[in-house]
C-alpha cells in the first residue's frame, strides 16, 4: 500500500516543532483520516478537534500545506504527492496543544452582538408569512458552520491582532444575517461602525476564498454592511439634512 | 486527596445538542441557575448532521395532517412498543416547538403563501417535515445556541462527565474533567438532565462522531436508573460506502423524499418486491404513482423507498447478500433520473439537496445530478435509553432527567425520520421545565468525597500503567465485534460470542495505558470512554438476546417473524445490588381508550 509523509505540528502553548509521520494511504482518503491513523498507531496523545467528518460541524480547522482548510474535506489526491503534507494549527488564535487552538474569543464576540429581534407576528396564531426569496437572501449566511477559517486567514486578526477592535468575517456574516433577516427589527449599524470595526476590513476577500461553505463573505455580507454604515454616517445629503433638522445622530 | 474545581448550579445539563440546549433554554426561563456541559465545542453536536427536517403536524402543505395522524404514524413506525403518552405529547406539542424556533430566528423554507414548508419523509403519511434545504439540524442547533447565549447559561465546553453523584437515592451532581488541561471538576446540582445523544461509536460503520459513546446511557445505568428498549439500534439505510474513508457518512432520506429511487445492479427497483403488511395500503402500486407522491400529488401513495428505515436497510442488505449489490457492496440511490421528468433537474437537485451535492462532489468525485450514488446501511440512532416518566422526563433516580436520543420511549422499536429533531425540542423543553421545578423545591444534595477520590483515581490509572493495551485498539476491536455480531441481522450464537468478546474487552480496558500528559490527550479520553462503550454494548447484546422475535430495528435470523406475544413488553435493564446486569420484561402501558381508537381509525 502507498504511504505518505505527514509533517504535523506537535507541542503545547505555542512551543513545539514539526514532526514527521508516515501513514498508509488508501483511495479517497482525507487528511483527517491520516491524522486519526497516526493518532491510533503512533501518537496516542496527538490533540486534534473533530466531530462530524463530513464538513458540517466545522471542528477540524487547520492549516494544510499553509492553507486554512477543514481536515475532513481535504482529500490527499488534491495535494502534491511528492512532498510531505504539513498540518498546523490555526494561527489567529492562542495555541493549546498540537493541532488545537483556543477559539473561545469567538464565543465571547458572538455574545456582544445584539440578538435577533422579530417584528410582531403577521397572523393571529403568532406566526409569520415570509416569501421564499426573502428566506434565501440570508440562508447563504446561515450555512456558516463556524469553523473560523475566515477568522484565521483575516490579516486584521492574524497579523495585526486587532481582536479587540474587529469582530472578524465570521461575525460580520452573523451580523449581516441578523440585519438582513426578514423578521428582524434590530439595528446594529452604529455598533458595526463603532464596536465591531467593519471599517477595518479592506476587502482583500481572503475570507471568501477559504470558506468551506462557499459563502460570498465579502461581497454579500461585508460590503452591504459597509454600505449601511456609509449611508447612515457619511452620506453628504443626509448629513446636510441632519444638520438642518438638528438631528443629534 | 482528590483535587478538583467545584461548581454549584440548580440544574446541570449534560450534553449540548438539540435536547440539551432546549432544556437549558427552558430551565433558564424558569429562573434557575443553569450549567451546560458540552463534550465538544458549543454548536458542534451531532444535531448539526440532521438533514431532512423536523416532524410536526402543522398541516401547512396538506391540511389533512394533524396530531392524530402523526401520533398513529409514530406508533406504527415503532411497532407499538412506544410509550403512548410520549407519542401523544410529541405529536401534540411539536408544532408549537417548531413555531417557537422561528420566533428565535430560525428560517425554514416556505410555502407559496409564506408559511413553513413541509416535506415528505419515510413513514409519515403527509408532508410533515419543516426543513431548511438539507441542513435543518444546523439551523436548529444554531438557533438554540444563539438564543441560549443571551440567557446567562454557564457553558462548560470540552468537558466530559465520568460519573454521576448521588445523595442516598437522589441525584447530587456529576464529576468530570476538562479536555484542555485534564483538571477534575465537581458539578453540584439539585437536578441533572442527561442529553448526551447516542451510542454510534460502539459500531464500526456509523454516522456518529467520536463523542457518541453512550455516556448518558452508561452514567444513568451505573447510577441506578433503568434503561429500556436497548435492543433497538437504528441502521440508517443510506450511508456513503465509497471511498472507504467516508463509509458511514449519512445520505439524507430527503434524497428519496425528493424522488430518489433505489436500484440494484440490474437496475431493478427492488423495494417494490417486499412491502410489509402494515404498510401495503399506504404504498404506491406503481413507479408512476410513487413519483407523483414525491411531487405532491395528494391522491398518490408513497413509493416503497419511503418505507421505514429498518425495512429499507434490511432490503438493501438482502440485495447485497444475494449478489445484486453495487460494485462496492451497497446499492444505487439515483436522484439524477428525475431529469427524465422535470426541466432544470440539475439546478433543482442542487437547490433541494445542496449539502448532499457537495458531500459527494468533494468526497467521492460523484456528481449526484448526473449519476447514481452508492449507499449502504450505517449505524445511526439508538431508540433505547433511560426509562423516563413520559410527562416530566424524570428517570428512576430522583432528580435525574433524560431527554432526546439518550432517553427511551417515544420511538419504540423504530424511529421515523424527522421524529428525532422534534423529540429533542418537545422533550428537551419538558425536561428543562420539570428539572427547574424540581430544583426550586429541593436543596443541593451532599457529596461523598470518598467517591470523588475513587473516581479520580480510576480516571488517572491509564497514566500509571506502562506498555499495556492500546485504548484505540480496544475501541476498534469492540466496534468490529458489535458490527459483525450484534448488527442489522442477529442470531443467538453470534450474540453469545459477542458477550464473551465484550467480557475480554472489559478486562483489556482495565489494562489500557496512555502516553503523554493530561492536557488535551485524545488517547486518555478514548481510554475513559471505553467504560461507557462497553457498558452499552453489553446491554445491547443482552437485550437483543432476550427479544426472541424480529420487530422494528431488531431482526433475528433465528426468529425472523414478529411474535405478537412479545409485542406486549419492553425489555428493561438495571444494575443489580451486586453490580450484575438484570434484564426484566415490563408490560407496555395500556393505551388510553381514545388513543386506541385513533390507531384503529388510521389503520
Amino acid at each position: 500500500m502507498a504511504t505518505a509523509t505527514f509533517r504535523i505540528w506537535r507541542g503545547e502553548r505555542g512551543q513545539g516543532k514539526f514532526q514527521d509521520y508516515t501513514a498508509e494511504v488508501s483511495a479517497g482518503m482525507v487528511v483527517l483520516d491520516a491524522v486519526h491513523q497516526i493518532q491510533a498507531e503512533q501518537a496516542g496523545d496527538l490533540a486534534v478537534r473533530w466531530n462530524c467528518k463530513a464538513g458540517k460541524c466545522g471542528s477540524c480547522s487547520a492549516e494544510i500545506n499553509g492553507m486554512p482548510k477543514l481536515m475532513c474535506m481535504t482529500r490527499l489526491n488534491t495535494l502534491p504527492q511528492d512532498r510531505p503534507v504539513t498540518v498546523e494549527p490555526m494561527k489567529a488564535f492562542p495555541h493549546l496543544k498540537d493541532l488545537v487552538t483556543d477559539v473561545s474569543w469567538n464565543y465571547e464576540v458572538k455574545k456582544r452582538i445584539p440578538k435577533f429581534q422579530p417584528r410582531q407576528p403577521d397572523a393571529p396564531d403568532g406566526t409569520w408569512r415570509i416569501a421564499q426569496e426573502d428566506v434565501e437572501r440570508v440562508q447563504e449566511f446561515r450555512k456558516c458552520i463556524e469553523c473560523y477559517l475566515c477568522q484565521d486567514v483575516c490579516h486584521v486578526l492574524r497579523d495585526h491582532h486587532m481582536h479587540q477592535q474587529f469582530i472578524g468575517p465570521r461575525f460580520l456574516v452573523y451580523a449581516a444575517a441578523l440585519e438582513m433577516h426578514p423578521l428582524d427589527v434590530g439595528d446594529r449599524v452604529e455598533d458595526l461602525r463603532k464596536q465591531f470595526g467593519v471599517g477595518l476590513c479592506n476587502i482583500t476577500k481572503c475570507c471568501t476564498k477559504v470558506c468551506p461553505e462557499g459563502i460570498t463573505i465579502t461581497d454579500n455580507a461585508i460590503i452591504p454592511l459597509k454600505e449601511r454604515v456609509v449611508d447612515r454616517f457619511f452620506d453628504p445629503l443626509s448629513k446636510l439634512f441632519r444638520t438642518f433638522s438638528n438631528s443629534k445622530r | 486527596m482528590a483535587e478538583y474545581i467545584t461548581h454549584e448550579h440548580d440544574v446541570l445539563i449534560i450534553g449540548a445538542g438539540g435536547a440539551g440546549l432546549r432544556a437549558a433554554v427552558e430551565a433558564s426561563a424558569a429562573g434557575v441557575k443553569v450549567a451546560v456541559i458540552s463534550k465538544s465545542l458549543l454548536g458542534k453536536a451531532h444535531t448539526v448532521m440532521a438533514e431532512g427536517g423536523v416532524a410536526a403536524a402543522m398541516g401547512n402543505v396538506d391540511d389533512r395532517d394533524n396530531w392524530r395522524v402523526h401520533f398513529a404514524d409514530t406508533m406504527r413506525g415503532g411497532q407499538y412498543l412506544n410509550n403512548w403518552r410520549m407519542a401523544e405529547l410529541h405529536a401534540k406539542e411539536a408544532p408549537s416547538r417548531v413555531r417557537e424556533l422561528e420566533a428565535w430566528g430560525a428560517l425554514f423554507d416556505r410555502t407559496s403563501d409564506g408559511r413553513i414548508l413541509q416535506r415528505n419523509f419515510g413513514g409519515h403519511r403527509y408532508p410533515r417535515l419543516a426543513h431548511v434545504g438539507d441542513r435543518t439540524g444546523l439551523e436548529m442547533i444554531r438557533t438554540l445556541q444563539d438564543h441560549g447565549i443571551h440567557l446567562g447559561l454557564d457553558v462548560f465546553m470540552e468537558h466530559t462527565v465520568v460519573t454521576l453523584l448521588k445523595d442516598d437515592s437522589r441525584i447530587a451532581g456529576a464529576f468530570g474533567y476538562d479536555r484542555e488541561r485534564g483538571r477534575f471538576h465537581l458539578f453540584r446540582a439539585k437536578a441533572v438532565v442527561l442529553a448526551t445523544g447516542g451510542i454510534g461509536r460502539a459500531y464500526k460503520i456509523t454516522s456518529n462522531s467520536w463523542e457518541y459513546t453512550g455516556d448518558g446511557h452508561s452514567l444513568a445505568y451505573h447510577a441506578g436508573a433503568a434503561l429500556m428498549d436497548m435492543e433497538f439500534v437504528q441502521f440508517h439505510p443510506t450511508g456513503m460506502i465509497w471511498p472507504p474513508s467516508v463509509r458511514g457518512i449519512l445520505v439524507t432520506e430527503g434524497v428519496r423524499g425528493e424522488g430518489g429511487v433505489l436500484r440494484n445492479r440490474n437496475g431493478e427497483r427492488f423495494m417494490f418486491k417486499d412491502i410489509p403488511p402494515l404498510y401495503t395500503s399506504q404504498t404506491a402500486d406503481t413507479e408512476e404513482e410513487g413519483w407523483r407522491y414525491t411531487q405532491g400529488d395528494k391522491n398518490a401513495k408513497r413509493p416503497p423507498e419511503l418505507l421505514t428505515r429498518d425495512h429499507v436497510a434490511r432490503c438493501i442488505r438482502r440485495e447485497v447478500r444475494e449478489g445484486r449489490g453495487s460494485p462496492h457492496g451497497g446499492v444505487f440511490l439515483d436522484i439524477a433520473w428525475i431529469k427524465e421528468r422535470i426541466p432544470n433537474a440539475t439546478e433543482h437537485i442542487k437547490k433541494k439537496l445542496p449539502s448532499m451535492y457537495h458531500q459527494f462532489k468533494q468526497l467521492a468525485d460523484i456528481d449526484i445530478t448526473q449519476e447514481p450514488m452508492e449507499v449502504g446501511p450505517t449505524t445511526h440512532y439508538m431508540m433505547g435509553g433511560v426509562k423516563v416518566d413520559p410527562d416530566s422526563q424524570m428517570s428512576d433516580v430522583v432528580g435525574l432527567f433524560a431527554a432526546g436520543e439518550c432517553a427511551a420511549g417515544l420511538h419504540g422499536a423504530n424511529r421515523l425520520g424527522g421524529n428525532s429533531l422534534s423529540d429533542l425540542l418537545v422533550f428537551g423543553k419538558r425536561a428543562g421545565e420539570y428539572a427547574a421545578a424540581y430544583a426550586k423545591e429541593n436543596s443541593l444534595g451532599a457529596v461523598n468525597t470518598d467517591e470523588l477520590e475513587s473516581a479520580e483515581k480510576w480516571a488517572l490509572q491509564p497514566f500509571e500503567r506502562k506498555g499495556s493495551d492500546n485504548p484505540y485498539v480496544v475501541q476498534h476491536t469492540l466496534q468490529d465485534v458489535m458490527q459483525e455480531l450484534v448488527g442489522i441481522v442477529r442470531q443467538e450464537q453470534e450474540m453469545l460470542q459477542a458477550l464473551d468478546r465484550i467480557r475480554e474487552l472489559k478486562a483489556a480496558s482495565e489494562r489500557v495505558s496512555v502516553e503523554g500528559n493530561r492536557e488535551y490527550n485524545a488517547g486518555w479520553h478514548t481510554a475513559l470512554d471505553l467504560h461507557n462503550l462497553l457498558t452499552v454494548s453489553e446491554i445491547i447484546a443482552r437485550a437483543a438476546l432476550e427479544r426472541k422475535e424480529s420487530r422494528g430495528a431488531h431482526f433475528r435470523d433465528d426468529f425472523p417473524a414478529k411474535d405478537e406475544k412479545q409485542g406486549v413488553f419492553n425489555i428493561v435493564a438495571r444494575k443489580g445490588a451486586g453490580g450484575e446486569m438484570q434484564l426484566t420484561r415490563e408490560a407496555v402501558p395500556v393505551m388510553r381508550q381514545d388513543l386506541q381508537q385513533i390507531i384503529q381509525e388510521m389503520k
